[in-house]
């Protein structure tokens, strides 16, 4: 009844299980890039092990948009002094019943993520994690072994 | 109606077909857990209530002195001295202390409810990526590990960012790990007691308003309990007035004593947020300018209206850790709580090596040994070998793997403690974390944990626990601090500790 070892591995790594289920062969991890303060930006490098499958300009393409969705949740205005003010004034009761602009804008992420995995990663045998599953410190990219299902995008 | 009824039945009837059927199909390993919640598997030291919706440290005492303290003192003003000053002088006055009085408990059980912004700990995966490219910086195979630090430049500040031994990442910016709580915080402030939180990104604009409008309040009823003493003293002497209401003596006496520390600390976080700094650097001086000419705050947004409203009015960053999420049930989030446990013991890599299924009589006998230690090291150990004993008879199909899981973690925590340190200290840190351990590894794979491990061992990482470190006196660690200034991994959990206890000495 018991799943091998590499099986299991194998099923556990994402919710995703629906594209394709090949051996995960690696993963990549893009870092933080802290140079412009404590906002979420990550580093736009492409790593050179998604070379054979991605070309650069469509990585960084991805990189920048999500850059620049973060950018939103976490620009300082007046819509988002308006929020801090009105939930200051309730005692910050009102978070219990109104979802954030933050929460608005991870969820338009978590839909472009999707996206982007159906459009573009998971043809070329890639899979994008949401940042928010990894304590949004890194964006994982998974690479499977197996592409010749995928191939045929 | 009778439509909408027999379908709600079917749908009964189908949701109990589907439960039964997937049933079998399952493994006796997934049967063992059904679904959990992630907050139920927390590697931290905290605290969760209400289903994973509120989240504490794992010492709450003083919070409820704190509660029972502003409970008190309030409920006595409002039944004492507000009747006779409704009457005397104006209504409005229990109006302005009733509102004073639910904003300051609305802002307390905020700070104290929420995450703080805790980081979650790295998945194996991530842990080994960072792991190879640590290898790769330092060329290779160094029997002993340089020190691990990372450098950024931010807004043309260069700043050193430590690895986090127990949650495997390189810290974030301004994020620290608190030893109480055993948690990578974002922007951490301090470990407050008096909330029974610690105070970081996501929990600071609520803790600056708490002590801001607890000043006001304790100022406020300050001045109308004197208030409300004159005014009867002027009826009726003043030694009668004081028999007339006892209880202004007691609030003033409690008002008088808090207001000096509540002022003051609001006044120094009005400062702190106005130059867009946290506890923690400006007691390190992290940014002043006695480290150099050219040190300035990266992170200040150049002016204090700005820095302000970024600290108050900004947009709320959102909880990192899911945790009401489900687990599934064999996720990768699951492993990072035995990994943080393994640097416990420098023996662990061996033992793990050995938790194979052939092994089995070399784990009984670790069990014996398991057994033993506490009981020679002392009395009190029942609760070691009681947590463990049930997990393991409990599950009868997953028996072997789990002896084997259980005694292998089990022994590092009993073993290494008595050359270390007292053996009070030693049987506490075993307890708390044997429960923990005994759940992750219902779940983690027994095979794939060696592969996790054997890199993190490091020896730097066996001196500092963080566990062991908050219980010498704050005087203590800052002279430790100097002497151990050049070792990296304990400097800085050694200093957290030593601003907590300045913390505490100034808000006492």
């Amino acid at each position: 009844m018991r799943q091998s070892p590499k099986l299991r591995f194998c099923v556990q790594t994402h919710s995703l299980q629906d594209l394709q289920q090949p051996a995960v062969s690696s993963k990549v991890f893009i870092q933080r890039d802290y140079s412009s303060g404590t906002i979420c930006k990550f580093q736009t490098k492409f790593p050179s092990e998604l070379e054979s499958r991605l070309d650069k300009q469509q990585f960084e393409e991805t990189i920048l948009a999500l850059n620049n969705l973060y950018a939103e949740a976490e620009k300082l205005g007046g819509k988002s002094y308006l929020e801090g003010c009105l939930a200051c004034l309730t005692a910050y009761t009102i978070f219990l019943c109104m979802e954030t602009h933050y929460e608005k804008v991870l969820k338009k992420i978590a839909r472009y993520i999707k996206d982007q995995n159906e459009k573009v990663y998971a043809p070329r045998g890639l899979l994008l994690t949401d940042p928010i599953e990894r304590g949004l410190r890194v964006v994982e990219i998974t690479i499977f072994e197996d592409r010749s299902i995928g191939s045929g995008r | 109606m009778h439509l909408g009824v027999s379908e709600s039945m079917r749908e009964c009837e189908y949701s109990q077909i589907s439960t039964r059927s997937s049933t079998p199909m399952e493994t006796p390993y997934k049967k063992k857990t059904p679904k959990k919640k992630k907050w139920e598997s927390f590697p931290g030291r905290n605290k969760f209530y209400c289903d994973g919706r509120i989240m504490m440290a794992k010492q709450t005492g003083v919070f409820y002195l704190t509660l029972v303290l502003i409970l008190v003192t309030c409920g006595l003003f409002f039944t004492f001295d507000c009747p006779f000053l409704a009457l005397q002088l104006t209504p409005v006055i229990p109006v302005i202390g009733g509102v004073l009085f639910m904003f300051v408990m609305g802002t307390l059980l905020r700070t104290s409810f929420t995450d703080p912004g805790v980081l979650p700990r790295a998945t194996p995966d991530e842990a080994a990526d960072l792991e190879r490219q640590i290898d790769v910086a330092n060329g290779s195979t160094g029997y002993r590990p340089p020190p691990r630090t990372k450098e950024v430049v931010i807004n043309g500040q260069t700043v050193k960012l430590k690895y986090c031994f127990t949650c495997k990442i390189f810290r974030p910016p301004r994020a620290s790990h608190c030893s109480l709580c055993d948690n990578c915080v974002e922007r951490f402030d301090h470990h407050c007691p008096w909330v029974g939180n610690c105070v970081g990104r996501r929990n600071y604009r609520f803790f600056y308003m708490f002590i801001l409008s607890l000043s006001f309040l304790t100022i406020f009823i300050f001045a109308f309990v004197i208030t409300h003493i004159i005014l009867r003293s002027h009826q009726s002497g003043f030694l009668n007035a004081l028999k007339d209401s006892p209880a202004s003596v007691l609030e003033v006496v409690v008002c008088f004593f808090s207001v000096w520390s509540i002022v003051g600390l609001s006044g120094f976080h009005t400062y702190l947020i106005s130059s867009n700094q946290t506890t923690n650097e400006d007691i390190k001086g992290s940014w002043s300018s006695k480290r150099g000419k050219d040190n300035y705050n990266p992170y200040s947004h150049g002016n204090i209206f700005t820095n302000c409203c970024a600290a108050l009015c900004g947009p709320l960053p959102p909880s990192l850790i899911d945790r009401r999420g489900f687990i599934q049930s064999d996720a990768p989030q699951l492993a990072p709580p035995t990994n943080g446990i393994t640097m416990y013991g420098a023996t662990q890599s061996q033992q793990s090596h050995m938790c194979d299924q052939d092994q089995c009589i070399q784990s009984t006998k670790f069990v014996l040994q398991a057994a033993a230690t506490p009981l020679l090291q002392q009395q009190s150990s029942e609760p070691v070998i009681l947590t463990a004993s049930p997990e393991n008879g409990g599950t009868l199909p997953g028996r072997t793997s789990l002896t084997l899981g259980g005694p292998c973690t089990s022994l590092p925590l009993g073993q290494p403690t008595p050359p270390t340190s007292t053996p009070s200290l030693s049987c506490h840190e075993a307890t708390d974390m044997l429960p923990i351990h005994a759940h992750s590894h219902n779940h983690s794979h027994p095979l794939q944990e060696p592969v996790a491990h054997h890199h993190f061992l490091t020896p730097e990482e066996v001196p500092s626990p963080p566990g062991m470190l908050p219980c010498g006196s704050p005087l203590g660690h800052s002279h430790t601090m100097q002497a151990g200034f050049y070792n990296p991994a304990s400097q800085d959990s050694l200093h957290e500790d030593s601003v907590r206890g300045l913390v505490k000495l100034s808000s006492v």
